[in-house]
């Protein structure tokens, strides 16, 4: 055996540990259960201690982490699921059916908790538009979400892609679904009750993405196209299937639970059941639906073939399972049955292939707590500041350059090749704050978005982690829906890397501080390490899947301007705050100085008079103070509305700073001439700072500063520069 | 009035088209399952969107082998409604039952948007609410609907008053940039000789409540309804 655990990705204490916990050496087979359940994508033994920080309760959550997707309540009976995951090691090397099959596994793991998917969303990060590969990456990636999605029929409706150079060889394709259920159709992915069958449903097994986890638990180099066959093929119209039958399965009351056989294929889905159902199975290998022949043991057993669910029927209601799968022309194989005995037991035939304690797979995994150092680049970007820059000639060319540059331009192109439609629930769809759909038969919607700015994490994960919760629940905020819960990705570089660690640290900590005072437990997530090229490591980014609640859609809001005559005001405070801004970073080529500060109390305020002021139905738009600062903002609010604007503002400041500083805890809202009193009162009641800053009409967006004209650019310019820049740099 | 929605595995605009008749316009409807021959008491039959059969082999060409299309091509022959809708409108092509053929978008991609529609004949079973001079806004979602028909076909089907829509530009002219997918003469919808068989890629069920946007959407089933109730001008 000597050296095969090595090979498998292993480390020698770590073999030590499967011998010991065995009482003797793993056969083969064994030993490739161990290697990919104890690999960083299925144990997280590098990141389990410090995810243990996160807040994850409150009275809306039903279920927290742990389970296939995190679930919370929206009165009346009804809740949502919802779960963001990673497919970024398998989209850099085959980005349509790397992206597509990340979009079909976080969709399982959503219906398998007995929740009718509503909604797709996708956080993506590529490097410069102007790299040929990247261009090649960034098309497959979106070509193989709409296919995934369109073809199954849940909306895709909302997102963010941004463009840095410290992904080009990295790209992060992070999917999050959101799913609708009853209370009483929650599933959990539990297997219990002795004798109860253990049955494989849907796709057939074959040698597709063997060993994916542990592929996707390593950095990426100039090697990593060998890994092409760990990446697998999907099939949406199976899964669309797949779909159908496991509702109606569910809503039959025939079965206990049931978990995709996703990462690690029928080998984690086995031993995470049993594990939390504190059982045992057996299962025979050779009774499994296969699509090829000669298969081992351990073929069968990692296979990464999509679309593929483990069901745990009660006994006696194998017959009612086999009808609905025969009705929507889907195999169901009995492949063995609970016991009590804690142990998985793999038979082939008649002969044993391997047994292992379950939880020897899930709960013994040695967990790490690697040494964390603060990197040294951290020091010298920090120092840097915009002071000792030379003003801008002209601001109007400033905030063109910045609507034109692909991280803050209109993301038409994307999201036209989605259906964000179908369902008929998309009230507001992409390219708002955040997307509303409503929930038939009431008057309730649910608001959904996903936020991180990695820069400000690259120069403080911190305070950069903080933001991305903070802005997440802005987002909600300002379509009119109270922040109910999260869901993070976080994706990092090589967690042995002692600055790498830190970085994730302190932004796990950030992020838990403002989840705690915004009230947003975290309640399901994923964690992808190593994604680094060649030793790069991308920048810190932990992204934010955030679920609010409209109570009441007549009291919804969207971000563009509405009509000639409203008022423009600001919520909250701008401050000289140019470090970590698009405004260096595009303009002047610098990801550097300080991220902009986060006051958690300020930032509550300003939300809640937001929701407030929404809800008395006195704000006609909101849109968050994001990348590009209140110029951009303002500028986007007015393309959207196919209306002018003219801002004017007094300040101290030197007005690029004013423009384009990314202070935090900002929402630009208008509300109509005869409401300011109202605004006003509720605006006292929270102790925001509020200030008006313009009127809403023509057709250009003008902003004075302190008695001096600096911008005036005709709405259609700006609105060409803003819309047709991704388009233009791909042709 | 009874309305069916015909169910094919991989349909996803069924569950919508049926929310549209039933809780918008409160009219009865039922699925019917691809497998089922009987489609009696019926009094229009839809063909919803999505993605029949995976789209696999050629768009709606598995489809049209279902069981229950020979009962659809039964009741289309005694003049029975039918309405295709997207994948629907694909599923009658390849069924013969509506002249013409579908290809890939100019683009090569799928396209989801909002497109304006200018009625070239209001008096059809399924168009006769429409005003004259109305111009529809109504999304379009495919990725393969780009409408064929050769000169002489097109020639005839206009004569015969069977374009039933165009992609056109918000006030009503019909030019190659309100085309989304690069369909033949920007045809959006075409209805068959005999009128009780109407083809159209775009999805009136996605818009006819104004909390989705626009109520263009609901005056196709307006019409329908009305033509049954005996409306619209005939013959």
């Amino acid at each position: 055996m000597a050296k095969l655990w090595q090979e498998m990705g292993l480390l020698a204490s770590e073999y030590d540990k499967i011998v010991n916990i065995m009482g003797r050496e793993p056969n083969y087979t064994e030993l490739s259960m161990f290697s990919v359940m104890w690999s960083e994508h299925c144990s997280y033994k590098h990141s389990r201690p410090v995810l243990g920080t996160f807040p994850t309760t409150g009275p809306q959550v039903l279920q927290g982490p742990g389970e296939n997707a995190g679930v919370v309540d929206i009165g009346d009976n009804q809740a949502v699921a919802f779960k963001i995951e990673s497919h970024n090691h398998p989209s850099a090397i085959e980005p349509f059916q790397g992206a597509a099959t990340g979009v079909g596994g976080i969709i399982r793991d959503v219906f398998t908790m007995g929740a009718r998917p509503i909604a797709l969303l996708n956080s993506l990060r590529f490097g410069s538009l102007d790299n040929d590969r990247v261009k090649y990456l960034f098309d497959g990636v979106v070509s193989g979400i709409s296919w995934y999605g369109n073809c199954i029929g849940i909306p895709t409706v909302a997102g963010e892609v941004y463009f840095n150079d410290s992904y080009a060889g990295n790209p992060l394709v992070n999917a999050m679904c959101v799913g609708l259920l009853n209370h009483d159709d929650l599933k959990k992915g539990v297997a219990s009750g002795v004798g109860n069958p253990v049955m494989a449903i849907g796709a057939r097994t074959g040698r597709d993405g063997i060993h994916g986890a542990t592929f996707a638990s390593e950095e990426l180099s100039d090697k990593s196209e060998e890994k092409r066959p760990s990446v697998q093929v999907g099939d949406p119209f199976m899964e669309k299937l797949l779909l159908e039958a496991c509702l109606e399965l569910i809503r039959s009351g025939a079965v206990i639970g049931m978990q995709d056989m996703g990462a690690a294929g029928l080998i984690s889905s086995s031993c995470e059941m049993a594990t939390r159902g504190g059982s045992g199975m057996i299962m025979d290998v050779a009774k499994v639906p296969r699509r090829e022949e000669g298969m081992e043991p351990y073929e069968v057993l990692l296979s990464e073939s999509q679309e593929r669910m483990l069901v745990i029927p009660r006994k006696g209601k194998e017959q009612i399972v086999e009808e609905i799968f025969n009705k929507w022309g889907l195999e169901a194989a009995v492949i063995g049955h609970v016991t009590d005995d804690g142990m998985l037991t793999i038979m082939e035939g008649d002969k044993i292939a391997a047994q292992v304690p379950a939880t020897a797979l899930t709960e013994e995994c040695p967990v790490y707590r690697p040494e964390a150092k603060e990197p040294e680049y951290l020091s010298r970007v920090n120092a840097f500041s915009a002071q000792d820059l030379p003003l801008p000639k002209d601001c109007s060319e400033v905030l063109l350059s910045l609507l034109a540059s692909p991280s803050i331009a209109s993301k038409e192109w994307v999201y036209r090749q989605y259906d964000y439609m179908v369902r008929t629930n998309t009230v507001i769809g992409p390219g708002s704050d955040a997307a509303i759909l409503r929930v038939k038969g009431t008057n309730k919607g649910i608001a959904v978005t996903t936020d991180c700015n990695s820069l400000y994490c690259y120069l403080d994960p911190f305070t950069g982690g903080a933001i991305a919760v903070a802005e997440a629940a802005r987002n909600l905020v300002c379509s009119g829906a109270k922040p109910l819960a999260v869901t993070d990705c976080l994706n990092f570089g090589n967690p042995e890397k002692p600055e790498i660690y830190w970085q994730f640290k302190e932004a796990v900590a950030g992020m838990s501080e403002a989840c705690k005072r915004l009230s947003t437990p975290v309640v399901s997530g994923n964690v992808s390490f190593y994604n680094e090229t060649n030793g790069g490591s991308v920048y810190p980014t932990p992204v934010v899947g955030m679920v609010g609640l409209v109570e009441d859609l007549d009291h919804r809001c969207s971000m563009d301007f509405k009509e000639e005559g409203h008022l423009i005001f600001l919520l909250g405070q701008t401050k000289p705050e140019l470090g970590g801004s698009q405004y260096l970073s595009v303009i002047h080529g610098k990801d550097m100085g300080k991220t902009p500060s986060l006051d958690l109390e300020t930032e509550a305020a300003v939300q809640g008079c937001c929701l407030e002021a929404i809800k008395q139905g006195i704000v006609v738009s909101a849109h968050d103070c994001a990348e590009g600062g209140l110029a951009v903002a303002a500028a986007e609010s007015a393309i959207s509305g196919a209306i002018g604007c003219s801002i004017n503002i007094n300040t101290k400041m030197v007005p690029h700073e004013l423009l384009f500083s990314e202070s935090q805890s900002r929402i630009i809202i208008t509300v109509a001439p005869e409401n300011v009193e109202k605004l006003k009162t509720t605006a006292n009641k929270f102790d925001v700072n509020f200030e008006q800053i313009g009127t809403v009409g023509g057709s250009t967006i003008e902003m004075t500063v302190s008695e001096e004209l600096q911008i005036s650019v005709s709405l259609e310019t700006a609105a060409s520069n803003w819309r047709e820049a991704i388009a233009c740099k791909l042709t | 009035m009874k309305f069916g929605v015909v169910v094919f595995p991989g349909s996803n605009c069924d569950t919508d088209v049926k929310y549209a008749i039933e809780t918008v316009l409160k009219q009865p409807v039922d699925y019917l399952w691809h497998q089922e021959g009987d489609v009696a008491g019926y009094d229009c039959l839809v063909l919803p969107g999505g993605f029949s059969f995976g789209d696999y082999l050629r768009i709606g060409a598995i489809a049209r082998f279902s069981p229950i299309m020979k009962s659809v091509e039964q009741f289309a022959g005694n003049g029975g409604l039918v309405i295709g809708i997207c994948n629907g409108f694909q599923i009658l092509l390849e069924a013969g039952l509506l002249p013409g053929a579908m290809k890939m978008n100019d683009s090569l991609q799928f396209r989801c948007q909002d497109a304006y529609l200018k009625i070239e004949n209001n008096e059809t079973a399924f168009t006769n609410k429409i005003m004259p001079g109305h111009i529809l806004r109504v999304p379009v979602a495919h990725g393969e609907g780009n409408y064929y028909a050769d000169e002489s076909m097109v020639a005839e089907l206009e004569r015969n008053g069977q374009i039933v829509f165009r992609y056109s530009s918000s006030e009503g002219v019909v030019v190659p940039e309100a085309n989304p997918n690069g369909s033949t003469a920007n045809i959006a919808g075409v209805i068959n000789k005999e009128g009780n068989v109407l083809g159209m890629m775009p999805h009136p069920e996605r818009c006819a409540e104004t909390l989705l946007g626009g109520e263009d959407g609901k005056l196709i089933f307006e019409s329908i309804i009305n033509w049954h109730q005996g409306g619209g001008k005939r013959g």
